[in-house]
């Protein structure tokens, strides 16, 4: 037997344990990941985004709070690399830690939204009847609404702030993944396979958790990757309105909204963050294309 | 061990079996033969607790059955489906596959468990870890009987357990079959549009048309061909014809 | 006389993991007016054979053959257009399931008017006109109202005769059938091969019946190829069937489990490597 984590160990045809088997799992979806370039790309970008949330007081060359009146609008330069906004305050450093919070609202809202829509898209799906119609109803309730407004509504009944804004984000943004769970739940409940499952005896949270949800898993990674970039501009929105995270904090959505009435002379002020909103969407995206290939052992 | 009595079940307005009662003795093998449509699925499943909205009575190894069913009838009772491809779960290995059933038990020792599981039914260590894709046709429906065996039921249910496979592999799955009831003494119903497959593993059987049970018989009878209703005639008539016997 | 299709040394490849993998090799068969029937288990190779005869094969297959001709156009060098033309007006098939071989938002008489409609030259009443004639050669009681059911209104067995109609409107000197009653309950399987067999000797056309029934084909056909691995192992007339040398047929023939004689096992085939090799 060939040395546990050796490529021999990983690829082995007939593994001796579970552990070595998934450990092989991972190393294969692994492999099939390496193999998509696209994906590959987006890994690194969102890596990169990531260690510079870590590291933003290192990376940052100013206070992105502090104030140079002297030095409004700047352009790029040795002293401002990626120039000034309107209260001369340094971009580069803006931007770096405001990805903490960006990011931060982002995988937030994405925390809560899938599994809430997961599960009550599952449920809804599974159960189907009663429990199915009122779930479904309350889903639609939401969908209706035009999701700013929603949101909105929710957080001046709260208090403005970023948490505010996950939480107002989160409940506008579940329902279309209660749908797509609940789609892909009826598309497997009648299965036989799953009928074997309740043949075992298994309860119905058994059921849905470990046997239907997985099934509904990869559409939704899909999806929530494609929404990302409208969670931040939501967020954006709401920064905008006051009703978000608060103007002396460096959220991108908010850098933007601040400055979109310098995009024509002063055009890099809007633009340094609205790149940084595209570069992190498309990554996010890419990233979240490959995952799904990768979740379905089919595939590979 | 099984007793039917006066089953229908109705889906909407189709109703799908009427007036069904039958009995199993244990350790013995029933057929349940007839054409698409005819309910004899839907028996099983029924019996299964798999459908809802049944009217009757029925009861295992003298315990009657409620509309939901507790531990104690799954661990009694379990059941092979026709479609190979569509029993196993797609993204689950059959190590995971075949836990499931000892999770839900609580049974432990689930290693030498499954690794006796998958002898029993005569498949290689190495699929332990394979995906259902992986496999045949063939070495998937083995994984279905292994999985319905693992927790130790005594009654089978058997639901054209070998429709969906090729000949050869056929012939394969009913000697596994055979070999594991006699070796368990499972008592098993097996349903089936093949009367040759069912006189192979099953010493009664009954003749469903349109809901109903048409004719009870012994594997003797059929053999003999004395049939007495005209549809089991013609079954008989039709399977002898690519016997080539007839 | 020439012969209806003429297959030589065909070999078919699909791209695998590791390489190409072969699904046909080396398949030879020359068909005339006669009823053909390919027989195997699944990946014997049988299906791609048929379907070689179409040309109807996933573009990433790689096919080789000597030869390669049906009803007198040599489908290795054919056009698309000529291909088009092959397809349906002379060769029809017939697939497994009507289901899904179906349009299920047309009912079935305008397909069956469609196809008739697209290789002769008439009006549209015309076209329903042949469409109802045909449906009543196929033996169904009412065509009128099968003219105007959908698919999904049609028992399978209903379904199957309906394609088969809509395959018989070009007028087909082949047939191509793929498993045509293997959806289907053993009453109405009877009744459709009978269909078959009538329809294909009153035209005087060749059939082609892949299955891997190996009874129900040597009851139906004429001859027999009984296909492994994607060769052939054995050709013979249906009639001698009972005499099979190969032991690859006899282990096909023997594994069935029988309604006359009770066996306490079923034998199981053994299968030979040697069987894949040489020639």
């Amino acid at each position: 037997m060939s040395a546990p984590f050796s490529r021999e160990w990983l690829l082995s045809d007939a593994p001796e344990s579970r552990r070595q088997a998934a450990w092989g799992q991972r190393y294969q979806a692994w492999l099939a990941f390496r193999r998509n370039g696209l994906a590959m790309a987006g890994l690194a970008v969102v890596l990169l985004l990531l260690a510079m949330a870590l590291l933003a007081p290192w990376l940052a060359t100013h206070d992105p709070g502090a104030q140079d009146l002297n030095a409004r609008l700047a352009r790029p330069s040795a002293a401002h690399w990626l120039g000034t906004d309107e209260l001369g305050r340094d971009l580069w450093s803006r931007l770096v830690f405001g990805s903490r919070i960006t990011l931060g609202m982002v995988v937030s809202v994405v925390l809560l939204v899938a599994p809430l829509g997961l599960i009550v898209g599952c449920a809804a799906g599974y159960a189907g009847g009663t429990v199915d119609r009122l779930l479904m109803r309350v889903t639609d309730v939401f969908l209706a609404f035009p999701r700013l407004v929603l949101a909105l509504a929710f957080v001046a009944a709260l208090k403005p702030g970023v948490e505010s804004a996950v939480i107002a984000i989160a409940l506008t943004a579940w329902p279309p993944y209660a749908r797509l769970a609940r789609a892909e739940t009826l598309s497997v409940r009648n299965a036989d396979f799953i009928a074997a499952v309740r043949l075992t005896g298994a309860s119905a949270a058994r059921t849905v958790l470990r046997h239907v949800a997985p099934v509904a898993v990869p559409s939704l990674v899909v999806r929530v990757t494609l929404d990302m970039s409208s969670f931040i501009l939501t967020a954006a929105g709401l920064g905008f309105l006051g009703l978000g995270a608060q103007p002396p904090l460096p959220e991108w959505g908010t850098m933007i909204a601040t400055s979109r009435r310098f995009i024509l002379e002063q055009w890099w002020v809007p633009l340094v963050p609205g790149i940084a909103i595209f570069l992190a969407s498309l990554a996010f995206n890419l990233l979240g294309d490959g995952l799904r290939d990768v979740l379905d052992p089919k595939q590979r | 061990m099984i007793e039917v009595r006066d089953l229908d079940v109705r889906f909407g307005k189709v109703h799908a079996v009427r007036g069904v009662s039958l009995t199993v003795a244990e350790g013995e093998s029933f057929g349940l033969v007839g054409e698409s449509g005819s309910g004899k699925s839907t028996v099983l499943r029924a019996l299964a607790g798999l459908v809802a909205g049944w009217t009757g009575s029925m009861s295992v190894g003298g315990r009657p059955l409620g509309h939901r069913r507790d531990a104690v009838f799954h661990r009694t009772v379990q059941m092979v489906f026709q479609d190979p491809y569509g029993s196993l779960h797609p993204r689950q290995t059959v190590d995971r596959i075949l836990s499931e059933p000892l999770i839900v038990h609580r049974i432990g020792d689930a290693d030498q468990r499954i690794a006796r599981a998958l002898e029993e039914v005569a498949l290689p260590r190495s699929v332990r870890f394979r995906f259902p894709h992986q496999l045949s046709g063939g070495q998937r429906q083995r994984v279905a009987v292994a999985r319905a065996l693992i927790a130790g039921p005594s009654v089978l249910l058997l639901d054209e357990p070998t429709s969906a496979l090729d000949a050869t592999v056929q012939a394969e799955v009913l000697n596994l079959l055979a070999d594991l009831r006699a070796a368990r003494h499972l008592t098993c119903i097996l349903v089936s549009h093949n009367l040759a497959v069912v006189a192979h593993l099953c010493t009664r059987l009954a003749v469903m048309q349109h809901g109903q049970i048409v004719e009870k018989l012994d594997e003797a009878t059929l053999r003999a061909g004395h049939a007495t209703h005209p549809h089991t005639q013609e079954l008989i008539r039709l399977s002898r014809d690519l016997d080539g016997t007839g | 006389m020439t012969p209806l299709a003429e297959i030589r040394g065909l070999h078919v490849d699909f791209p695998g993991n590791n390489g190409w993998q072969p699904a046909v090799r080396g398949v030879s068969l020359t068909l005339g007016r006669e009823k053909l029937g390919l027989v195997g288990e699944s990946g014997s190779g049988k299906s791609v054979t048929g379907r070689a005869l179409m040309r109807l094969l996933p573009p990433t297959a790689r096919i080789r053959a000597e030869a390669l001709r049906v009803a007198g156009t040599d489908l290795l060098t054919a056009r698309p257009e000529a291909m088009r033309r092959l397809r349906g007006a002379r060769i029809g098939l017939i697939l497994q399931d009507p289901k899904f071989s179906l349009n299920p938002v047309m009912p079935a008489g305008e397909q069956i008017a469609e196809a008739w409609r697209a290789h002769h030259r008439g009006s549209r009443r015309e076209a329903r006109e042949a469409a109802l004639d045909l449906l009543a050669q196929v033996l169904i009681r009412d065509p009128t109202r099968v003219f105007g059911a959908y698919p999904h209104e049609l028992s399978g067995g209903m379904g199957q005769r309906v394609m088969i109609a809509m395959m018989l409107a070009p007028g087909p000197d082949l047939l191509i059938a793929d498993e045509p009653t293997s959806a289907l309950d053993a009453t109405v399987q009877a009744e459709i091969l009978r269909l078959l067999d009538r329809l294909v000797s009153d035209r005087g056309m060749g059939l082609v019946l892949i299955s891997h029934d190996l009874p129900l084909v040597s009851r139906f056909c004429d001859r027999i190829m009984v296909m492994y691995g994607g060769r052939v192992m054995e050709e013979l007339r249906a009639a001698d069937l009972h005499a099979a040398r190969h032991p690859y047929t006899r282990g096909l023939l023997n594994c069935l489990p029988r309604l006359d004689a009770a066996q306490p096992r079923l034998p199981v085939l053994a299968r030979d490597p040697a069987w894949l090799e040489g020639q």
